[in-house]
């Protein structure tokens, strides 16, 4: 018998309503997320990985919409939960931490004000005792001389301890799942290494399930246990980080991998760095068959008409929706 | 040997930071303090370093934007400051930029001919026909069609403006081309179409370029020699394949060390630097790296080091009074 996991999303379509009708960001995606596991979504601007993270956390614009598929947590349909229960869930269970802390950070509350808010929602804390969770949570964070920090504003502090302080509030109520929207994406490298080693002690430390969204493989590689590939709205390869990235199968994931100079590799060498032809598609655009058709050197006259399941190929839980894939199919 | 074709000697900018009443000036930020570096004919020279470091005021200075508060900016062996209008001009052809923000660097009232036009403009070449036969040749050398000419920015994607971009600072024939970031704004799968544009095109013209980036692995790809800024200084510089194998400064050190490893599971020897880039308002006394750096001694806080060769060779030098 296997555990349920934390997070399960099946089929998850969501569409924005746009003036040329809706359209679907996300279209058909699938995944889970066990206890203290890692689940990289990785992909390039507009592939749907923040939408479908922002789905799950139920914090889509007005404009979107979850048009079908389900979203489990521990089990429960959160798609069918009542509105204020839903809300109940937000900022204890699961929280979110995105990429530009000082536009998620209240500029005109002190952090420590922010932090404890957290506590005060929820009503898992009295004030006398926020102050000591805060305290507790800012050094838990390795933010250095906290006393001080709590009474500091936003403003003054750096990205990267804007970042921390964004940790701290997610964590405060000891979620069980953690979204992380490119968390690191805004930070220099030195400043990304402390905060990628900061949530792997904090989930080897609470057990927290983290969802990743980043569009850097690397990072990927660092972090991950397993990882989605997301292409125009869909899954095109998941499965644990050394299969998807050591043994690509999708066309897409082998160009991307590709495309990226590995350490010790330069053009002296003569070594030339793979090109994906073109861009990526607008979601506005329909595309029959696969939507990487168009780009991949591999596509066919099916690959035009047919739009590829993903499928298992060599590896453990590991699958590709392609109908050529490096390997062949399992 | 002949003069490097671009040289910046002891070059510091500083820019006034105002504040209070009527506006007036209550401290000096030095952006670039005291960098000497050069770059030699067909030579692809990288400037690494974290946001702070003053590696794009110094790409800013090197082609004129920034007029350098002391130290002199020497292009093939002439001071810059010390020419006259018409002589600068001249020279400063022979010294482009390419932007971060392919959005931002273009105008978007503009079509794409009138943008590629500007620079034959602005320095009086090539008209009529001639012009217009130069401007095609620009877009196809840098992958586009005469189409695109008629094109508004807006209708390009990302990495065909970034391509406008790079057409525009062809235009003048230059020697040298300062890139600024030209990769980090566009996507994963665009990154690559264009970084191997430039590696052709400095084939293709033998180019020199000084390629300002924060992505060390694109730096370890592309350049042949790389040099590490750390609030306004540089710390160390060396060949890139020398710099990549054995960092000598703490800081490098730490740099590469904190870059992501693309291989999964591979267990890191190093634990991750603490503490942030100070501002370069409140630069610590002695060796800006000593509040961070796990090796600092007591005269690292005292006095600054200077950058000095460390190599038999002569060609890797660092700031650091450990080495």
């Amino acid at each position: 018998m296997t555990a349920e996991p934390l997070l399960q999303v099946d089929g998850l379509v969501t569409s924005f309503r746009t003036p040329r009708g809706q359209v679907r960001a996300v279209d058909g995606v699938s995944l889970s997320v066990a206890r203290g596991q890692t689940v990289c979504i990785a992909g390039e601007s507009g592939c749907g990985k923040s939408v479908t993270a922002l789905s799950v956390m139920g914090l889509l614009p007005d404009s979107a919409r979850v048009d079908g598929g389900a979203i489990r947590f521990n089990g429960v349909d959160v798609l069918a939960l009542p509105p204020a229960e839903r809300r109940g869930l937000r900022g204890r269970s699961m929280a979110m931490i995105f990429q530009e802390p000082m536009t998620a950070l209240n500029p005109v509350l002190t952090i420590g004000h922010q932090i404890a808010e957290v506590f005060a929602i929820h009503g898992t804390a009295g004030r006398r005792e926020a102050r000591e969770k805060v305290l507790a949570l800012l050094r838990q964070v390795k933010i250095s001389d906290p006393e001080r920090r709590y009474d500091a504003w936003p403003h003054q502090l750096s990205g990267g301890m804007k970042q921390r302080v964004m940790i701290a509030m997610a964590l405060a109520n000891r979620p069980e799942l953690l979204i992380a929207d490119e968390p690191t994406t805004a930070l220099d490298v030195t400043i990304q290494a402390q905060v990628l080693h900061l949530l792997r002690e904090l989930q080897r430390e609470l057990g927290t399930g983290i969802v990743f969204v980043t569009h850097d493989l690397a990072v990927v590689a660092e972090i991950a246990d397993r990882v989605v590939v997301m292409y125009g709205g869909r899954v095109v390869e998941q499965g644990g980080v050394v299969d998807v990235l050591e043994r690509p199968a999708h066309p897409y994931t082998l160009g991307l991998l590709a495309a990226r100079p590995r350490p010790g590799q330069t053009r002296h060498d003569g070594h030339r760095l793979n090109v994906i032809p073109g861009s990526v598609p607008s979601p506005l655009v329909r595309i029959e068959g696969c939507r990487y058709q168009a780009r991949c050197p591999r596509a066919q006259a099916r690959c035009r008409e047919e739009v590829p399941a993903l499928a298992p190929v060599a590896g453990d839980e590991h699958a590709a929706a392609c109908h050529f894939p490096e390997g062949g199919l399992a | 040997m002949t003069a490097p074709l671009l040289r910046a000697e002891a070059l510091s900018v500083e820019f006034p930071v105002r504040g209070g009443l009527f506006k007036r000036e209550i401290a000096r930020l030095r952006a670039v303090d005291g960098v000497s570096l050069e770059v030699r004919a067909g030579e692809v020279l990288g400037v690494v370093g974290e946001s702070g470091c003053g590696k794009t005021t110094l790409g800013r200075a090197m082609v004129g934007l920034h007029p350098p508060t002391s130290g002199r900016l020497l292009v093939e062996g002439r001071d810059v400051a010390t020419l006259g209008e018409a002589e600068r001009r001249l020279l400063t052809r022979d010294v482009q930029m390419v932007f971060q923000d392919p959005f931002a660097s273009l105008n978007p009232r503009k079509r794409i001919r009138q943008i590629l036009e500007v620079p034959f403009e602005v320095h009086g070449l090539a008209a009529g026909a001639e012009r217009e036969a130069r401007i095609r040749e620009l877009v196809e050398l840098v992958g586009l069609a005469p189409e695109h000419l008629d094109r508004w920015p807006h209708e390009l994607s990302g990495g065909q403006r970034q391509r406008i971009g790079i057409a525009r600072a062809l235009a003048l024939q230059p020697k040298v081309m300062v890139l600024d970031e030209p990769l980090s704004a566009l996507d994963m799968s665009i990154q690559s179409q264009v970084l191997n544009l430039l590696v052709d095109l400095q084939q293709r013209f033998g180019l020199s370029y000084v390629f300002i980036s924060h992505d060390l692995s694109i730096v370890e790809y592309l350049c042949d020699t790389v040099a590490v800024m750390y609030l306004g200084r540089v710390v160390e510089t060396a060949p890139a394949a020398a710099l990549f194998a054995a960092p000598r400064h703490p800081y490098t050190q730490a740099l590469l060390a904190a870059v992501p490893d693309p291989v999964p599971r591979r267990e890191r020897a190093t634990r991750p630097l603490e503490g942030d880039v100070p501002s370069p308002l409140e630069a610590p006394a002695g060796c800006a790296f000593h509040p961070r750096c796990p090796l600092a001694q007591p005269r690292c806080r005292e006095s600054v080091p200077e950058l000095r060769v460390i190599d038999t060779a002569g060609l890797q030098r660092a700031a650091c009074h450990l080495l």
